[in-house]
């Protein structure tokens, strides 16, 4: 107490690294080729919905079908890669699309208050009050709805959160200088919001950008699991990992390839999204 | 966490505040409280009541045919379904009929069972309590020690290992685990059950130790990663460091931290929740349980929707009663919040 303290070292207490570099590093990696995979899965779709009775449950590791085959003989590699572009294009418009309705709207009532805050906060005070899973379980599996009306039922219902990150960060920005200074210039009200005040709250944002997408790909896969949301035989990984549980003695791959890559696509994603928090948390920003 | 609730208990059906005559200074203000609290969930819950009821009168198919099957029925039987279910009258009537039903314990009759639907959810939730408790306890006795030590030796190998445990907790989807588990330790190496509730009580116990370890690796995951961000916060706080340079033993910092560290913890209740019950439905739908979770996903594929309604509105009443209790037990533990709330 009495020895003096550089300032560095009484001010910046940080919680020490849990994370080395290179892990970050490979996560980007894995997530490019993900990304690839997304891209390219499209054009596969219909190789690898191939059937061949003949080659039905091939064991992993047969003559051209390295992951061996499911029970209708597709392909399960094939598959497996097809699935990427429902697995994880979903997930990432679900994120930008409920970011967007957050700063919308949160940027709306954090920077107006009044009636207008105090409906949406209710808004977001009902749809908070139930768990995502059971909404989404309920609404998309009742109205029997399509994949991208899941994804839609989802952008709504992540929005909330969202929506409350942002109107907390407005409602810091809201009595600074710079807002006052843009008042005083007479510039709308709405080009105050959302060209001077919203982009403060960035940072904010963009670890709950990744954060959310790792729980949207993870909720999503679930309801596929599930049967809700997606169409039977299409390739989805949720789905293939619900097919696969018949023919688990036959072909494990069929089941154990979508599963590690939900853990490992999630993982990734995280680990990213951790590295940036602690970047911002390093720079003062949260 | 008993402690407020004991002493709004006796006089809580309505009384207004000020006439509980032993302890009426501390008393009272709770009482006070709890009134708001529990009249804001029930508005909540009364909103969630109409949004579920339109969204099953929404819903698309036809009940009659659900309930008499393809083939041509006589109008008697028809005319009588439509009587029972009240299809003719006008939504407003229908749903304050059935949130009349309600608010007496009567959900009506399930479609798919036949059944009053307070009877079948009775016959479930057992199981599904005994599920998320197991799971809750597992992932408590490991993650909150795990968390601790972490935060203790920030940056360690341990510290490392506990984080990467955590992360693969959080990341792992319920159901991919769920079928890694069961591929492991019911098919290669086949100690546990695959499948099936049990019977007898160890039997129980025993049929859902694979179930509920999946469930506690994503709790436990949540509460080990909030408890040691939190341990790290405290433990770098003045008090700590002069705590110790007091000569304080290490433990006794650790526990002072832990409860100052709680708070932040207990505030993770609901995120705990919302997982424990999406987890919850997956777990029970791979391993078979006939929970809660299970009828749920039955009576949405089955569009049985009286049981769908009841249980939307059981969760949200369970998430409510918890998220109250939560912030009684702000006053428990921090004395900051007492003196604030009891004083004003």
């Amino acid at each position: 107490m009495t020895a003096p303290v550089s300032p560095k070292t009484a001010s910046v207490v940080l919680p020490k690294r849990a994370r080395p570099d290179w892990l970050v590093r490979i996560s980007v990696v894995f997530l490019a080729l993900i990304a690839l995979g997304a891209i390219v899965s499209p054009f596969l779709v219909e190789a690898a919905s191939t059937q061949s009775i003949l080659d039905a449950l091939l064991p992993p590791g047969s003559p051209g079908h390295l992951l061996g085959t499911d029970e209708l003989g597709r392909d399960v590699l094939l598959l497996t890669v097809a699935g990427t572009g429902s697995a994880v294009v979903g997930p990432a418009l679900i994120a930008l699309g409920s970011m967007s309705l957050g700063v919308l709207f949160g940027t709306l009532a954090g920077y107006q208050r009044g009636w207008l805050d105090a409906l949406i906060g209710r808004i977001a005070d009902v749809l908070l009050s139930l768990p995502v899973m059971l909404l989404a379980i309920v609404v998309a599996g009742i109205f029997g709805a399509g994949y991208w009306v899941t994804v839609l039922l989802l952008i709504v219902l992540f929005a909330p959160s969202d929506i409350r990150i942002v109107r907390s960060g407005v409602l810091e920005q809201a009595p600074r200088p710079y807002v006052e200074a843009a008042q005083m210039l007479s510039l709308s009200p709405w080009r105050i919001m959302y060209v001077h005040v919203a982009p403060n709250v960035w940072p904010l944002i963009a670890t709950n950008l990744l954060l959310n997408t790792s729980i949207a790909l993870v909720t999503l896969s679930s309801l596929s699991f599930l049967g809700v949301g997606v169409a039977p035989g299409s390739a989805d990984w949720g789905r293939q990992i619900s097919d696969g549980r018949s023919v688990m003695a036959d072909n494990p791959a069929m089941l154990l390839a979508p599963a590690l890559l939900i853990v490992l696509v999630s993982m990734a994603i995280n680990v990213i999204g951790d590295q940036i928090t602690e970047r911002l948390r390093r720079k003062g920003i949260r | 966490m008993s402690q407020p609730l004991a002493a709004a208990d006796p006089v809580s059906p309505g009384a207004p505040a000020p006439d509980a005559p032993p302890r009426p200074r501390r008393g009272s203000p709770v009482l006070r409280l709890l009134l708001a609290r529990v009249l804001g969930v029930l508005v909540i819950l009364f909103v969630i009541s109409l949004l579920t009821f339109t969204l099953m009168y929404l819903a698309p198919g036809d009940l009659v045919k659900n309930l008499l099957g393809n083939r041509p029925a006589s109008p008697e039987a028809i005319a009588a379904v439509r009587a029972q279910y009240r299809l003719d009258d006008p939504f407003l009537v229908r749903y304050f009929a059935w949130l009349g039903d309600a608010l007496r314990g009567d959900f009506g009759v399930s479609i798919r069972m036949r059944q009053p639907v307070t009877q079948v959810i009775a016959s479930r939730v057992g199981l599904t309590a005994a599920l998320a408790g197991l799971a809750f306890l597992i992932a408590l006795i490991t993650a909150i020690p795990m968390g601790i030590s972490s935060a203790a030796r920030a940056g360690t190998v341990r510290d490392r290992l506990g984080s990467a445990l955590a992360l693969f907790g959080l990341s792992a989807p319920s159901f991919a685990l769920a079928i890694l588990l069961l591929y492991a330790f019911a098919m290669l190496i086949p100690i546990f059950p695959a499948y099936g509730a049990g019977t007898g009580f160890l039997d129980r116990v025993f049929h859902l130790v694979l179930p509920a370890t999946v469930l506690a690796m994503g709790l436990g995951a949540i509460l080990m990663r909030m408890t040691r961000a939190a341990m790290v916060r405290e433990l770098s706080a003045d008090y700590v460091t002069f705590a110790r340079s007091r000569g304080v033993p290490e433990r006794q910092v650790q526990r002072l931290a832990l409860r100052n560290a709680s708070i932040p913890i207990v505030t993770g209740a609901g995120l705990i929740l919302t997982f424990l019950i999406g987890g919850t439905i997956i777990v029970e739908t791979v391993f078979a349980l006939p929970g809660i979770g299970l009828l749920l996903q039955e009576a949405v594929l089955f569009k049985d929707l009286p049981v769908v309604q009841a249980i939307v509105l059981l969760v949200a009443l369970v998430i409510a009663i918890i998220a109250i209790l939560v912030d009684l037990s702000y006053l428990l533990l921090d004395p900051r919040v007492r003196a604030r709330e009891l004083q004003s």
